[in-house]
């Protein structure tokens, strides 16, 4: 079983960055809404491990909401 | 049309309990005569108990009610007398579909597994179940056994008095006083006997309304089970068509929360939202309407000293598993061989608390299956569906996503992991399935079943083994059944009992669950478990 990777693991990041934005453009707040949410259960079940997926929704639930943010 | 549930079956009649200057002592009273209390009484009068059932009715339940009877309880069933006959009526299914909004997202097929004698369930009206149960009664009573139902007797007080529980029942000809050594207490989910003796009922109510409707139709739907989310025919909402025997369909349609439950149960209303969904061609009768909301909720304890609850009235669960009668079944099998020997002296009182142990953790096992299968199919918010329309329309195109699909986890049995009746688990190389705690899994034998041979009583399970043909410890008496491999001729015995072993002994229980296991016999460590599952020594 292998840890839940945080560190820098995709090769060219702006362009991901990029198609992720282009997979969203022209679509609706419920579509994009929709599309995330397909796009989670594909990437989880293709991670699969149980643990990996249990420190994946820890560390996402970790990350402060915006409101805490000292702006 | 089908009436077998308007024909009273154990309609009132005078007991000489009503004439008798003080209370009559009986060894086991129970309240209710559904499934779990009629089984209950059956088990219990098998093995030579005495028991009267109470209820305020005459008749079957009204309505179809709980239509699936799963695996195991048919094989508890059939321990009681009745398995094969419902068998023999019941519909027996295995391709289910699943649709979204107007498309069929996938079809499923359960591909039940081989090698036993019962199917993974047939769906057979609760009607049925009761009146095999009554007519089970009636054999009893001509073979001489202590068994009795009494119709239109409605229990309206009771006390736990230590050493006996104390009734007052009200019939059509007035009030008698009754007492029982033991009060099984299987009322139903409203229970009359919990809210008497002010016990709670704990859970999370679902803000939900479903209606069902018994329809009698011609129509060449297959035998199988539909499943809708968000159909046309009822938006944003659920709906499920399930076949019975005699031409009879479940519909099953959730209506939301806000809604005006009599105006929704009068036919003007019903056959329109039936029409929509069946096809206005269809032609179709119907048998039974009802409106539920449900709760999935528990007491804290099952067992309350002389008082016992079983079924509905200890545990009440979403019907989507079909984990209500199931589980209560399971809970009349669970019981009746402890309260027979807690009866007899030859295991302490404690042996009932083991009761509460194992049926608190198959109720909770059946709570989280079914509340999990409520959320699924009722999402209650806005991200919760998001997420469930995600997994439906990744379904259609994508394997991965179907398993997610959660219309119902039909009922499997449970396996008691951490019973204080369980025993060592000394058979290395043995199936994880048949670990102490778990039910037996069913085997074809040279000549007929396994768990036909297991009967209701403690056996020494011998696979390619020497053991004594029985051993007594301390008055019980568990028997020898010794079979090889070469008694194995699909080679399921050898899979399900010894794994990568090449022979072993197993304690098992009366009600057919695995007390423990061993490489060979040893008189000291099965005399060992065999008080360990009776509850004289802690594990």
């Amino acid at each position: 079983m292998s840890p839940l990777t945080l560190e820098p693991n995709i090769d060219r990041p702006d362009d991901f960055y990029a198609d992720l934005l282009a997979a969203h453009e022209g679509l609706t707040k419920a579509q994009s809404d929709a599309l995330n949410a397909r796009l989670v259960l594909i990437l989880a079940n293709h991670v699969g491990d149980r643990e990996v997926l249990r420190q994946a929704l820890a560390a996402a639930a970790e990350t402060n909401p915006r409101e805490e943010d000292p702006k | 049309m089908n009436k077998v549930f308007e024909v009273p079956l154990y309609a009132y009649t005078r007991s000489p309990d009503q004439e008798a200057a003080a209370p009559v002592r009986h060894a086991v009273v129970v309240v209710g005569a559904g499934p779990v209390g009629l089984a209950a009484a059956i088990d219990l009068a098998q093995q030579g108990v005495e028991v009267v059932v109470l209820d305020d009715n005459d008749k079957v339940s009204f309505g179809s009610r709980a239509i699936c009877f799963a695996k195991r309880p048919l094989e508890i069933l059939d321990r009681l007398g009745c398995g094969r006959e419902m068998v023999a009526k019941g519909v027996q299914w295995n391709l289910g579909k699943v649709f979204f909004d107007d498309r069929k997202v996938f079809e499923f097929d359960l591909l039940p597994e081989g090698g036993h004698e019962f199917p993974a369930f047939v769906n057979l009206q609760q009607y049925y179940v009761e009146e095999y149960l009554v007519h089970r009664v009636r054999d009893l009573q001509a073979q001489g056994a202590g068994i009795e139902v009494r119709g239109g007797n409605r229990v309206t007080a009771v006390e736990d008095r230590g050493d006996h529980a104390a009734l007052t029942v009200e019939t059509p000809e007035g009030a008698y006083a009754v007492e029982a050594d033991w009060l099984i207490a299987c009322d139903g989910a409203g229970s009359p006997i919990r809210r008497m003796m002010g016990l709670d009922f704990v859970g999370r109510v679902f803000e939900d309304n479903f209606l069902i409707a018994d329809v009698v139709m011609e129509a060449d739907f297959p035998t199988e089970r539909w499943f809708w989310f968000d159909p046309p025919f009822n938006r944003g909402q659920s709906a499920l068509l399930h076949k019975q025997p005699d031409g009879v369909w479940r519909i099953d349609l959730q209506l939301g929360w806000d809604i005006d439950k009599e105006a929704e149960k009068a036919p003007d209303k019903v056959i329109p939202r039936l029409k929509a969904m069946l096809g206005e061609d269809v032609q179709f009768e119907l048998e039974w309407v009802s409106i539920y909301t449900f709760q999935c909720r528990r007491m804290e304890r099952f067992r309350h000293g002389r008082v016992i609850f079983a079924g509905d009235a200890a545990h009440q669960v979403s019907p989507f598993g079909a984990r209500g009668a199931n589980g209560g079944l399971q809970d009349a099998d669970n019981l009746a061989w402890k309260l027979k020997l807690v009866m007899e002296g030859r295991a302490p009182d404690a042996l009932l608390d083991s009761y509460d142990d194992e049926r608190i953790f198959g109720a909770d096992e059946n709570i989280l299956n079914s509340s999990r299968s409520t959320d699924f199919i009722t999402p209650k918010t806005e991200t919760s569906r998001l997420f469930r329309d995600a997994v439906l329309d990744l379904a259609e195109r994508y394997p991965f996503a179907r398993p997610l699909v959660n219309s119902g986890r039909l009922s499997v049995p449970c396996t008691y992991d951490g019973s204080p009746l369980n025993g060592p688990d000394a058979l290395p190389g043995g199936p994880a399935r048949t670990r102490p705690g778990a039910p037996c899994p069913d085997a074809p034998l040279a000549d007929g079943y396994l768990l036909r041979r297991l009967g209701g009583h403690f056996t020494l399970l011998a696979i390619n083994a020497e053991a004594p043909e029985t051993l007594e410890e301390d008055g019980i008496v568990a028997g020898r059944l010794a079979l090889t491999t070469a008694d194995d001729p699909e080679g399921h015995l050898r899979a399900r009992y010894l794994g990568a072993a090449a022979r072993a002994v197993y304690l098992i229980r009366p009600d057919q669950h695995v007390a423990a296991r061993f490489e060979r016999f040893d008189a000291a460590a099965l005399r060992r478990a065999l008080r360990i599952a009776t509850g004289r020594e802690v594990a």
